[in-house]
């Protein structure tokens, strides 16, 4: 009885902790611009980052130079954005306005993966021009 | 029996435990951080006790088991003053340092007490469910005391950053390991296949954590708290 009750308890108060440090991680990118640069790179031409790019952002950010400090929290955000889209999928017809939540936060995950590009292709940019002015 | 993957799960904690101390040390933050530091190296120490009793008395010997939860009731008693580091942060403002110290050395002895009577209550069967029932309680101490400090985090605005996450990280590590505990209790049958890889990832998780936090997050980054609350909009 006692072990079941722990473990009930346990169970909620990691999904808490899990959900917060998430958003912890999540939360320095919001307030990041996103440049021309790469508004231009991934096609979105207004300010809203679609909660369904997130695959094409993290495909994107892949053919990009990694700059090495960025893949933990590229992997936490991503298992973070699997457990959403499951959750989203299994909620829609349930609970509707749990899924608008999910939605959301599904397009913060997307946005966190658009800053990170936009990272990396300025790492990258960084990089050619350092090459051609040791060439020069 | 031990297989490859029990033993990169051991390299890559013991490499991780001893990078944050040695990141911690060259930026001279070891003594801000001296419980973490020191909970780090005493990990890694037990990581190497645990290799040393699987190659010399085997995996399923006594001595690797009862070395096993020994040192495992001891590091939890090491986290519980790296909370009561934590919570000496939040609190830092209000000055109430020394009821906290005060508090902290009694719940360190009520632990040691309530451990050493347990223990010398069931010395004879240390090894059956009595350890995991003891492991459980004790992750579940730290489960409730890091609640309650996040729930102090979110009421007095804390913002540091660095210090959400520290405790976050820490959150899931005391959570994810109760439950792994309350479910080897509740269903002793799925400790040999699945249970078993629970504790060791869940091991490796804290010290990634806890890295990725000192590496990546520096000490003045700022942010607002209730941002990270799940509230329906």
């Amino acid at each position: 009885m006692i072990a079941a009750l722990i473990c009930v308890i346990s169970v909620a108060a990691f999904l808490q902790f899990f959900v917060s440090y998430c958003r912890s991680i999540l939360a320095s990118s919001k307030n990041i611009a996103l440049s021309d640069r790469v508004r231009e790179v991934t096609g979105i031409a207004n300010q809203e980052v679609g909660a369904d790019d997130f695959n094409r952002l993290l495909q994107l950010l892949r053919l990009c130079p990694e700059r090495g400090d960025d893949q933990s929290e590229i992997r936490a955000v991503g298992t973070y954005y699997s457990l959403l889209a499951v959750l989203h999928r299994v909620s829609l017809p349930v609970a509707p306005r749990f899924a608008v939540w999910l939605e959301q936060e599904r397009q913060s995950c997307s946005y966190f993966a658009a800053v990170a590009l936009d990272r990396r292709i300025s790492y990258s940019r960084d990089l050619f021009t350092q090459q051609i002015s040791d060439r020069l | 029996m031990l297989g490859p993957l029990d033993y990169m799960l051991w390299i890559v904690g013991f490499l991780v435990e001893t990078g944050v101390v040695v990141y911690l040390i060259s930026r001279k933050q070891a003594f801000r951080y001296f419980p973490i530091a020191f909970y780090m190296l005493c990990d890694a120490f037990v990581t190497c006790g645990l290799y040393y009793c699987v190659h010399h008395f085997g995996f399923d010997s006594t001595t690797y088991i009862y070395f096993y939860y020994y040192t495992d009731s001891l590091l939890n008693i090491l986290m519980f003053w790296v909370i009561i580091k934590f919570y000496q942060e939040t609190f830092a403002e209000m000055g109430v340092s020394k009821y906290i110290r005060g508090a902290a050395v009694m719940l360190i002895l009520l632990t040691a007490v309530f451990s050493y009577a347990v223990v010398h209550q069931n010395r004879s069967h240390l090894t059956s469910r009595f350890v995991v029932e003891v492991g459980q309680n004790f992750y579940f101490v730290g489960v409730v005391l890091t609640y309650l400090l996040w729930g102090a985090i979110l009421k007095l605005h804390e913002t540091r950053t660095r210090l959400i996450q520290l405790v976050l990280a820490l959150g899931i590590y005391f959570s994810a390991d109760a439950c792994t505990y309350a479910l080897r209790n509740l269903f002793p049958g799925l400790e040999a296949n699945v249970l078993r890889w629970f504790p060791p990832l869940v091991g490796l998780w804290l010290p990634l954590a806890w890295a990725y936090t000192f590496a990546h997050v520096q000490e003045d980054a700022r942010l607002e708290p209730a941002r990270l609350l799940v509230r329906a909009r």
